[in-house]
């Protein structure tokens, strides 16, 4: 990300081509975005209190920790009951309450936890012990090549104590299955930025097909963004429906083909629960069968997971755009960052964390 | 964040303002030493089009150009 690209003084003639194009759309536009990182900035730089009043920027599920079923953080804290066995996480993990209403961090004290930065980091941490290490692999297609790239050192290297447990969630079929949804009403997607520079432009041309909606490509800068959301509104306002890329310094149409081909040999497509959206057919990313030797659920007998909501908390409908985070009864009263309630409010990406801390008067 | 410095086994130093850390490049291809990386869970998942990146500021920078005065966006 260039630092000019956050220079304001070139957001006034864009944000002057969104208004006249809202302008000419005579009606409300509701503009998903499926990005965590992209919900985040939109927040921080207030863009929705500049857009015009008949633009709408709906939080989609695009938050990792969110989408991910409460019961699989039960089986992850079972997995802390076995002797000597290390749990290995990314920390954003760490506060999400699990169905029981414990979360990871009650374990902290344990000194089997232990919190990564990159799943560079895991061969090093299975050698150095004699313990199972179970790396707990949350995310999208741009995380899931990183987690591939260490296990398939750890596969050349003999490493025979590290296993992953899998909840990675896809993109494209959470799209399709938000398209399918009857009670969403939505006009055009925010692509991801970085899930994007993996897979390129390709596995959204469903978007382009009957049914489908605009899409674009965007960055994480205000720019970025305002760019993104400008050129849905020129599809919109000229009837088209396209996949175009507004993060052409990053994103290329192709993608990164030397990651998606990293994270195809250790994983393959399966189905997947999400918090919110259920079972989506092919939008997980599970052990290919010769690596089913990592595969920490089979080698710990660990059952399928379960989504389960802590009582009152709206996070599932939030993620789905149904329910705006400010519009849950328990948001900014019993539910804060400091103590949050559901998974939106947990994480910093989650849309209830991110309406809490740059609040802004419109939703 | 720019490479500082290649480093064996597939690694990089890379710096931002006063801030270095390594970074690991197997997930792309052909890292020079200067190249901006976008870096994700400690992995370089591309380089940044620099060369599209400035030509990018230059179309806002000409929209600005056309656009009325005003005193504040």
């Amino acid at each position: 990300m260039s630092p000019a690209a956050s220079d304001h003084s070139r957001a006034g003639p864009l944000l002057e081509e969104i208004r006249r194009l809202a302008a000419t759309l005579h009606r409300e536009v509701r503009i998903m975005e499926v990005c965590g990182t992209h919900t985040v900035s939109i927040r921080r730089a207030g863009l929705r209190s500049l857009l015009p009043e008949n633009v709408r920027l709906i939080s989609g599920p695009g938050c990792p920790v969110c989408v991910t079923p409460a019961g699989y953080i039960d089986l992850a804290l079972s997995l802390l009951d076995r002797p000597g066995l290390i749990l290995a996480t990314f920390g954003d993990m760490l506060k999400v309450p699990g169905a029981c209403g414990q979360a990871l961090a009650s374990r902290l004290g344990s000194g089997r936890l232990r919190i990564l930065y990159s799943p560079a980091e895991l061969p090093s941490l299975a050698r150095g012990t004699d313990a199972p290490v179970v790396f707990l692999g949350v995310g999208f297609e741009a995380t899931a090549p990183t987690v591939a790239a260490a296990f398939l050192q750890a596969a050349r290297e003999g490493i025979a104590n590290l296993f992953l447990y899998a909840a990675f969630k896809t993109v494209p079929p959470a799209l399709r299955a938000l398209l399918s949804d009857p009670q969403i009403r939505l006009d055009a997607f925010l692509l991801p930025g970085h899930v994007s520079a993996v897979l390129g432009l390709e596995p959204y041309r469903f978007l382009e097909e009957a049914g489908g909606l605009p899409g674009a490509v965007t960055g994480f800068e205000p720019l970025d963004l305002l760019e993104g959301i400008l050129a849905l509104l020129r599809q919109l306002s000229a009837g088209r429906r396209r996949v175009e890329n507004a993060y052409a310094r990053v994103v290329r149409p192709e993608g990164n083909p030397r990651a998606r081909q990293v994270l195809a040999e250790l994983l393959e497509p399966e189905d997947a629960l999400w918090r919110g959206l259920g079972i989506i057919a092919g939008s997980g990313l599970g052990l290919r069968e010769r690596y089913r030797g990592f595969d920490a659920a089979a080698r710990f007998g660990l059952p399928a997971m379960w989504n389960s909501e802590p009582a009152g908390c709206g996070c599932a409908r939030v993620l789905l755009g149904r329910l705006a985070p400010e519009d849950c009864p328990l948001f900014g009263r019993a539910c804060t960052p400091e103590s949050p309630i559901g998974p939106c409010m947990v994480s910093s990406e989650g849309s209830c964390s991110a309406a809490f801390r740059f609040g802004e008067a419109r939703a | 964040m720019r490479v500082a410095r290649l480093l064996p086994e597939g690694k990089a130093l890379v710096r931002q303002d006063k801030l270095e850390t390594v970074v690991d490049t197997s997930l792309v291809e052909n890292v020079r030493v200067g190249d901006h990386l976008i870096i994700h869970a400690g992995y370089a998942i591309e380089i940044l089009d620099a060369a599209e990146a400035e030509e990018r500021l230059a179309l806002f920078d000409e929209m600005a150009a056309r656009a009325p005065r005003q005193d504040s966006p």
